[in-house]
């Protein structure tokens, strides 16, 4: 039975996006459970395709095949792990903030967290502090990550979580963030919870402040 | 309008920096391309908000920027200084902030040449908001409005030369990057980058036109700089990145042929490329913008600009000085080398051309497609293709296969990985097909229309 499991991560390892569905729903329609499939096969598969980029192995083209791949796996599963009341790892709601319109690296961090297991609501570029209060008010996010690219729109990451906290929810998220001119004396400073250097450390920073 | 169908710059030694066939002279005297590289300095702010009640401290960071690089110019002896103001979002965004930075720049640039002799200009560069509209409304609607304002304000408040980084077309190239998809990338820069740059450049020439300024060129940079990025970070092949920087040639070209004059935008490092069709200055920026951005090619970018810049640096405190203080520091030493060595003679400028070729040429792809008869070899073949999506199709077969050999003769190495990718990328440029409506069609039907207006590119 396991090597259908294998089956799975292999073809999502390999960018097979059909393959991977069709192997999902063997599994399924064989009664194996939701979140095995999901934690074993699926997110596993992503693991090591985290672990091949770090190590040079993969780009990050290769990545996202793997990602289209797991993405039409999880069409499949997700009406099961809903049956099944499986909970993602945490929500996660990303953008660029205001007046920022870098979008690059957090597209990357967001298909990288949800390869993770994580649910992402993306806000896009541009986003106001209202639209993340929003998010956490009204959507259930537990988790924020905030980038930007320029040395004036940085400010409003403070911004952002200032805005948080005059809102009475910065207690219910935890705030990430990333961008070129950021640092970890900045996210310090601002009162975030964590800074990521790039996308491919995003993911343990997420897990960390999650489980946290 | 010129219409390029051959190399202004054919023989090898004439491809040189300083020196260029339609070098670009200002009122004051100061030429550009006519035998001296000039330092350009570019700053930014440091970090801070721009709004309203912050004008104040913005416009007193700009006075302070500009005046200790023109201080700094005349301590040094700088032959003359160019600075561009590269204007941020929010200050083309509010039109008349772009204008009053522009204003605090330039009287201070007219005092220090009045005072001490500095010959001096001044590249200003809105920034193109174009894209705060999702997806980019590229061709009407207040961005459009501001951003056209914008050029004009600033213009008027004492611009020698306009310039933008547009950004037609970025929207679908920044996933055609991080997919590795070469066919994206040919129609973001051979048809929809082509197209905007015709439309953007014919009405940034008008504007120079009754402002009396220069219309100096645009830069891929939110296309190949990006891929230039990605690839350092290890996100992309360094072979895809090295296509990119090649195959956004043609498109950069179109502000010439519709009456750029030079000098190009100093981020552009397709510029070897336009100097060498056009005939017209470029700068260019290397191991001085660090500051800014990491790179593989900071020697090799030194190899034939008209003016060397640092890309930008934010306003903070060094141990030296504050950072555009010693930016400028940086650029009027490298500067000053190149204009010595071009002072012994035509022999001497070669080898310090070739020797800053060498020193990075055999160490990255995108490197690679930089040394200088590299160029010129790539330039004629793009050269002669009709349109922008030929010269775009041929510029990525072109590039992947001048990698492709320079990997067998040894001139290059890369990794496994890396020639994996240089396979891939070769087959699929290789199904582009000749007719470009045909490619139109077919790339209309993949695109996500939810990222891009075909309207605004003028495809129905």
């Amino acid at each position: 039975m396991e090597h259908l499991l294998q089956q799975i991560y292999d073809h999502i390892l390999n960018g097979e996006a059909k393959p991977t569905a069709a192997a999902v729903q063997q599994c399924l329609d064989l009664g194996f459970e939701p979140g095995q499939i999901l934690s074993e096969a699926m997110v596993a598969a992503m693991a090591e395709v985290g672990r091949l980029f770090e190590e040079g192995e993969y780009y990050v083209p290769e990545m996202l095949v793997a990602a289209r791949a797991m993405q039409s796996g999880l069409a499949v599963l997700k009406p099961h792990l809903v049956k099944a009341n499986y909970k993602p790892v945490a929500k996660v709601a990303i953008g660029t903030v205001k007046g920022d319109l870098h979008d690059i690296g957090k597209n990357l961090v967001g298909m990288m967290l949800e390869g993770a297991s994580f649910e992402i609501l993306d806000l896009g570029t541009d986003v106001s502090p209202e639209k993340f209060i929003a998010a956490v008010k009204e959507q259930g996010v537990n988790l924020i990550a905030l980038s930007a690219l320029l040395t004036t729109t940085m400010p409003y990451m403070r911004t952002t979580i200032d805005a948080l906290k005059a809102a009475g929810v910065r207690s219910q998220v935890k705030v990430m963030i990333g961008g070129a001119p950021v640092t970890e004396n900045y996210a310090r400073e601002i009162g975030a919870d964590g800074y990521s250097a790039d996308a491919s450390k995003a993911v343990s920073l997420a897990r960390s402040l999650v489980e946290a | 309008m010129p219409g390029y169908t051959s190399l202004a710059i054919s023989n090898i030694d004439n491809f040189i920096y300083g020196n260029c066939p339609r070098p670009v002279a200002l009122k004051n005297g100061l030429v550009i391309g006519g035998g001296t590289v000039y330092p350009e300095l570019n700053f930014t702010l440091p970090d801070m908000l721009i709004e309203k009640s912050s004008m104040p401290e913005v416009l007193k960071q700009y006075a302070q920027m500009i005046e200790g690089a023109c201080q700094r110019a005349v301590e040094l002896h700088a032959p003359g200084l160019v600075v561009e103001f590269e204007l941020l979002p929010d200050l083309t965004l509010t039109p008349q902030w772009g204008a009053e930075v522009t204003a605090i720049v330039r009287e201070t640039l007219d005092k220090t040449q009045s005072q001490h002799g500095l010959k001096v200009g001044l590249r200003v560069t809105p920034n193109d908001i174009r894209e705060f509209a999702h997806p980019p409304i590229l061709r009407s609607g207040g961005f459009v409005d501001k951003m056209f304002r914008s050029f004009e304000l600033c213009a008027a408040a004492g611009a020698d030369f306009l310039a933008v980084e547009s950004t037609g077309g970025k929207e679908i190239h920044d996933d055609a990057i991080l997919n590795g998809d070469l066919h994206g990338s040919v129609f973001a820069l051979g048809v929809l980058g082509a197209r905007d740059m015709a439309w953007l450049w014919r009405r940034i020439v008008e504007i120079s036109s009754s402002y009396s300024v220069i219309p100096s060129g645009d830069s891929a940079c939110g296309f190949a700089n990006t891929a230039m990025v990605l690839a350092e970070q290890k996100f992309i092949p360094r072979v895809w990145a090295a296509a990119i920087r090649v195959m956004s040639v043609p498109r950069s070209l179109v502000a010439f042929e519709q009456g750029a004059l030079g000098p190009n935008k100093d981020c552009a490092y397709e510029g070897p490329f336009i100097k060498a069709i056009t005939g017209c200055p470029i700068s260019l920026e290397g191991a001085e913008a660090a500051c800014a951005h990491l790179s593989p090619i900071g020697n090799i970018a030194k190899a034939v600009p008209d003016l060397w810049s640092n890309e930008s640096v934010n306003n903070v405190k060094l141990l030296g000085a504050m950072a555009p203080t010693v930016s400028l520091e940086q650029l009027v030493y490298a500067t000053r080398l190149m204009n010595v060595a071009s002072s012994h003679g035509p022999a001497s400028a070669r080898a310090l051309r070739d020797w800053v070729s060498e020193s990075d040429a055999t160490l990255d792809p995108q490197a690679y497609v930089l040394r200088p008869d590299v160029v010129l070899d790539l330039s004629a073949q793009i050269i002669a293709e009709p349109t922008p999506y030929l010269r775009t199709r041929r510029a990525a077969q072109a590039a992947l296969a001048c990698l492709r050999q320079a990997g067998a003769n040894g001139e290059l190495t890369y990794s496994n990985l890396e020639r994996r990718w240089l396979d891939k990328l070769s087959r699929s440029a290789d199904e582009l097909p000749e007719n470009e409506q045909e490619f139109t069609a077919t790339m209309i039907s993949l695109v996500n229309k939810t990222k891009v207006r075909l309207e605004e590119y003028g495809i129905e």
